[in-house]
């Protein structure tokens, strides 16, 4: 074998475990459901392929509310996440001084404690009974009946506290990377701090907003775990449809056609978000 | 020049805020791990100190077994995720090959994808091959979305290096596999560290993915999820003060141990 051929095939040969790997168990899957989702039947007598595409448009009908309230409540965990942590971010990358790193270790603290643990100690802290409520009762300041858990309201908390060090770390990421001489050189232009932070700074920093903003809707429009401990009937997400109709009702069809719907509602959501916004602030850094 | 009152007193009052408001769920389960509980099941209000579920922390049998399956998951997924996921990296990194915007699509779309999709998915390869499920298609899972995490973090590390190094090697006569190992590995093992201690945290974590392909086995947090409905027993917020610590430990060790290295280069 000539060492021309044999540098060619090297990658192939490098990533070839890791391919096969992504390639059965990612990309398979995916391709799987699509079929598993047209399919007609029940876990006792076996499903067969029958092309039944209107699954789709009964998946949407039927779980339209689901749908809504899980961009509803992702969207809103993550915008005050992305408002509550971007002047945190700002001020560690600017000010931080010698606290920079100590500061950020504490608030990346979370990643720590088990994602279940994480939203049952809120469980514990909006109890009915719990730390805050109790209290609060105890000194009569709120009527007795008052309650938190399994409203929206507990929901979308504790979403929002779970995406709090992911939001900040791309945004962290992204203020720390500003070369400190362009925000200097708009002063010396006579900008105003407004100016400068709308004009220099916002700018600059939106390839971690971008980021942080993907990575956390993604993951609270798809997440069930904070419907399921914190919230009630009335607070069900997406995700707790398609773990139930997969896991526990055994209803394949229904439950791919969700997870495709979902998955297909997402990238297309990103996409038109990149091409919003994501090549206007590109056409700014070049122009 | 005179720095403005918000930058000076606001800004980071809001900033010790939102410490505060990121510290108190993990304040609450220390507190709780070492509250008294009568029947054994954790109540919401406050009933006295006690170190007891420190000292019975594996007294629960089926909670330690969830979480010696965690721990085996973990170990497992990250070293053959690290196998597989080191030599995607170079090639990634290092090669440019037809394939490797595929490759890269893979790896994002495998991040970015959300969990209850992927879970459903492989679910659903399972169920349509008749595979049971347990602890190996749980390792199946954690393998599939660990090697992506790994080759990020190793493929950002790898375009930072220069070639010229291993290329040095090359020209004194080593073979390219020596060089791989002489030159290459020490280079990206820092590197390799940190993508298995995020691949293994990642692992021990995972709740959402898990619960799809688990079958009857149960990992630690599936059995703390399991035990909302009929009451947390105090020995969960113990483990999870114990992971937390361990986490904590291992970070800082690992950066104390970076500061020195980079201190003594």
């Amino acid at each position: 074998m000539s060492t021309k051929l044999r540098t060619a095939v090297v990658p192939y040969l490098l990533s070839l475990p890791a391919a096969v790997w992504l390639g059965a168990f990612f990309v398979l899957p995916l391709l799987t459901i699509l079929g598993v989702s047209l399919m007609t039947g029940n876990s006792i007598d076996g499903f067969t392929l029958t092309w039944n595409f209107s699954i789709f448009g009964d998946a949407i009908s039927t779980y339209a509310t689901q749908f809504g309230r899980s961009f509803l409540y992702g969207g809103i965990s993550t915008a005050v996440a992305l408002v509550a942590m971007y002047p945190v971010a700002y001020w560690i990358a600017f000010h931080g001084g010698r606290f920079k790193s100590v500061l950020l270790f504490l608030l990346l603290l979370p990643f720590f404690v088990s994602f279940v643990i994480r939203i049952l100690a809120w469980q514990f802290i909006l109890a009915d009974d719990g730390i805050v409520l109790g209290a609060l009762k105890s000194i009569g300041l709120i009527p007795d009946q008052t309650h938190v858990l399994s409203t929206p309201f507990a929901v979308v908390a504790g979403l929002t506290y779970d995406a709090l060090p992911f939001m900040l770390l791309p945004l962290y990421v992204a203020l720390q990377r500003i070369d400190q001489s362009h925000v200097e050189a708009a002063a010396d232009l006579y900008a105003t701090a407004a100016d400068r932070f709308r004009s220099v700074i916002l700018p600059l920093s939106a390839p971690g907003i971008y980021a942080g903003i993907v990575l956390v809707a993604i993951t609270n429009i798809g997440d069930y775990l904070s419907a399921s401990i914190l919230g009630g009937p009335s607070t069900t997400m997406i995700g707790n449809i398609i773990q139930t109709q997969y896991v526990n009702n055994a209803n394949y069809p229904i439950a791919s056609a969700l997870a495709l719907i979902l998955m297909v509602t997402l990238m297309l959501a990103m996409a038109v978000y990149a091409r919003v916004f994501g090549t206007r602030t590109l056409q700014e850094h070049i122009g | 020049m005179r720095v403005p009152l918000w930058k000076r007193a606001i800004l980071p009052s809001y900033v010790f805020l939102v410490l505060a408001v990121t510290l108190v769920p993990i304040i609450v389960m220390i507190v709780y791990s070492l509250n008294d509980a009568p029947h054994g099941r954790l109540s919401f209000s406050w009933q006295g100190f006690t170190t007891e579920w420190y000292r019975e922390l594996f007294a629960i049998p089926d909670l330690t077994s969830a979480l010696v399956t965690s721990l085996e998951i973990a170990a497992l997924s990250t070293v053959i995720a690290v196998a597989i996921g080191t030599p995607a990296a170079i090639a990634l990194a290092r090669h440019r090959f037809r394939g490797r915007a595929v490759g890269d699509l893979v790896i994002l779309a495998d991040i970015a994808a959300p969990s209850v999709v992927v879970g459903a998915s492989l679910l659903g390869l399972f169920v349509y091959l008749g595979v049971s499920r347990g602890f190996g298609t749980i390792l199946i899972a954690h393998v599939a979305f660990n090697v992506a995490f790994v080759v990020i973090v190793l493929q950002s590390r790898l375009q930072d290096l220069d070639p010229s190094l291993s290329e040095a090697a090359r020209d004194l006569g080593s073979s390219p596999l020596n060089a791989f190992w002489l030159v290459t590995v020490p280079v990206i093992f820092p590197a390799i560290l940190s993508a298995a201690l995020l691949a293994a945290a990642l692992s021990i974590d995972d709740f959402i993915i898990t619960s799809f392909v688990n079958g009857q086995t149960l990992t630690f947090p599936l059995w703390v999820y399991g035990s909302v409905k009929v009451g947390i027993p105090p020995q969960v917020f113990a483990m999870g003060t114990v992971i937390f610590l361990a986490g904590v430990a291992i970070a800082v060790a690992g950066v104390v141990n970076a500061r020195r290295s980079a201190t003594a280069s």
